[in-house]
């Protein structure tokens, strides 16, 4: 047991006051704090630049580390694959068979839709694809759910563009560095995307938990009846997010507000897919993606 | 300046420490605040805040390690990178600084056992405080909160095990 060392300076006027000032300092540092913190709850874009500033800066660090991990988990999957290769093929020819069927049945659908569609002249945004990138780092320590794509707006992406992954919706894009940006994951808790049940097109919302998955909120009808095992695919309402894009599978059965599971899974640290904003909206305002 | 050394160290004064090995400290919470850029996309909270684990190491273990307002700009930096809002980590850093000056005063002699028990309350609070700030009162948070708390208290000794043997390595080099 020792007591903590003394810090008084003895007689030396010089260096009594570098100690005051040293409080000084540390007591305006909590105001400047406060103040600094005031102003980014209230305003969330104010300091991007410096947060983008130090994500260029991290953003190929998190790369280069998450291809080495990649390459290291990759050899001895490799190696189960190729041992299991007999198996999956028999498995994967009669997968092919059966989806061969659904996709002609498909295929003469999306054609119908189409023929219907241009009869109607129902004027259709696009949601063509702005860039490819990785998902390389993530706010693990904060209650909020950000992570970094290695893309910035040097490859177009844009503040308010949805980001997709290869089984969903991930997220959007909330700001954007020369080289990286950063996205709002879905189970963030002020995330909200409007979505649609794929069995009978019942409007609802998809709003972060903060946890890991999302609730599905119905909107417009009380007492909406959800059942576990709905899919929910984006509506399009809003003009941010194309229609169609899978969100979320509801996990419980419950009324106005059901617990779901998100199709996209970020920590697979896989390729997203940065899409055009489905209409372009002229100037997104800086605080539409708070909770009003 | 011609070279001239300003002060003449008399003959049985302690050699100043180099600037480098002064700076070790600080430079320990900038890499403990960068553990986020390691390559993981988590969808909970679970990481342990290692640049606030290694400030309160360093300032428990060693009083002098880090100036009373070191926790400017180290918060600052952790700002950047932690993805709380900006300004969080610098006022909960500071106002734990702060409170452990307080508590210097207070309580001179103690223990391992006080020194965990203040990193507590201090971890408790920074992550509590910071919640509030980052996420909507209604967020799910909360369990994973409680449990991202206890790892990282869980984890203190380790860190303070890990701030003494660098300052033995330091001063003796």
């Amino acid at each position: 047991m020792a007591s903590s060392r003394n810090r008084r300076p003895g007689f030396s006027r010089r260096a009594q006051y570098g100690l005051f000032i040293g409080y000084v300092i540390a007591l305006s540092g909590a105001v400047v704090g406060a103040v600094l913190l005031a102003i980014s709850i209230f305003n969330p874009p104010a300091f991007s630049a410096f947060r983008s500033g130090m994500a260029e800066v991290t953003a190929p660090v998190s790369g280069v580390l998450g291809s080495v991990v990649g390459g290291v988990v990759a050899v001895p999957m490799g190696i189960g694959d190729y041992i299991a290769v007999g198996g999956e093929n028999k498995r994967l020819r009669k997968q092919l068979a059966d989806a061969n069927a659904l996709l002609m049945r498909a295929r003469s659908l999306s054609y119908d839709n189409r023929r219907l569609k241009r009869l109607l002249q129902i004027r259709e945004g696009s949601a063509d694809p702005v860039a490819v990138a990785r998902l390389v780092n993530s706010s693990a320590s904060s209650t909020r759910r950000y992570a970094t794509l290695n893309a910035g707006s040097r490859q177009n992406v844009q503040v308010g563009q949805p980001v997709s992954g290869p089984d969903g919706l991930i997220g959007r894009v909330m700001e954007t560095g020369p080289d990286t940006a950063r996205i709002l994951l879905l189970a963030d808790p002020e995330s909200i995307v409007p979505v649609r049940r794929t069995r009978d097109g019942l409007p609802a919302i998809a709003a972060g938990r903060g946890d890991g998955s999302v609730e599905i909120r119905s909107v417009g009808l009380v007492n909406a009846p959800f059942r576990a095992g709905d899919v929910f695919v984006t509506s399009g309402t809003g003009g941010i997010f194309a229609p169609g894009i899978p969100v979320a599978k509801a996990v419980s059965t419950a009324r106005d507000v059901a617990l779901a599971r998100t199709y996209a899974q970020p920590e697979t640290l896989d390729y997203a897919l940065v899409q055009k904003a489905f209409i372009d909206v002229p100037a997104p305002a800086p605080a539409a993606d708070r909770i009003p | 300046m011609n070279g001239e050394p300003i002060h003449q160290r008399a003959l049985f004064e302690e050699a100043p420490i180099p600037l480098r090995v002064r700076l070790i400290p600080a430079w320990m919470v900038i890499a403990g605040s960068l553990v986020t850029i390691l390559p993981v996309v988590a969808t909970l909270p679970i990481l342990p805040p290692f640049g606030l684990l290694l400030l309160l190491g360093w300032r428990l273990h060693r009083p002098d390690a880090l100036r009373v307002w070191a926790p400017l700009p180290l918060g600052f930096f952790d700002d950047l990178v932690s993805g709380q809002p900006l300004g969080s980590a610098i006022l909960l850093w500071t106002l734990c600084f702060l409170m452990i000056e307080l508590i210097d005063s207070r309580l001179v002699w103690r223990d391992f056992w006080q020194d965990w028990l203040i990193a507590t309350g201090a971890i408790a609070f920074c992550l509590e405080a910071g919640r509030f700030f980052a996420s909507p009162f209604v967020a799910h948070v909360d369990t994973v909160l409680v449990l991202q708390i206890a790892v990282t208290v869980l984890l203190f000794p380790v860190i303070a095990r890990l701030c003494a043997w660098v300052d033995r390595k330091r001063d003796t080099p």
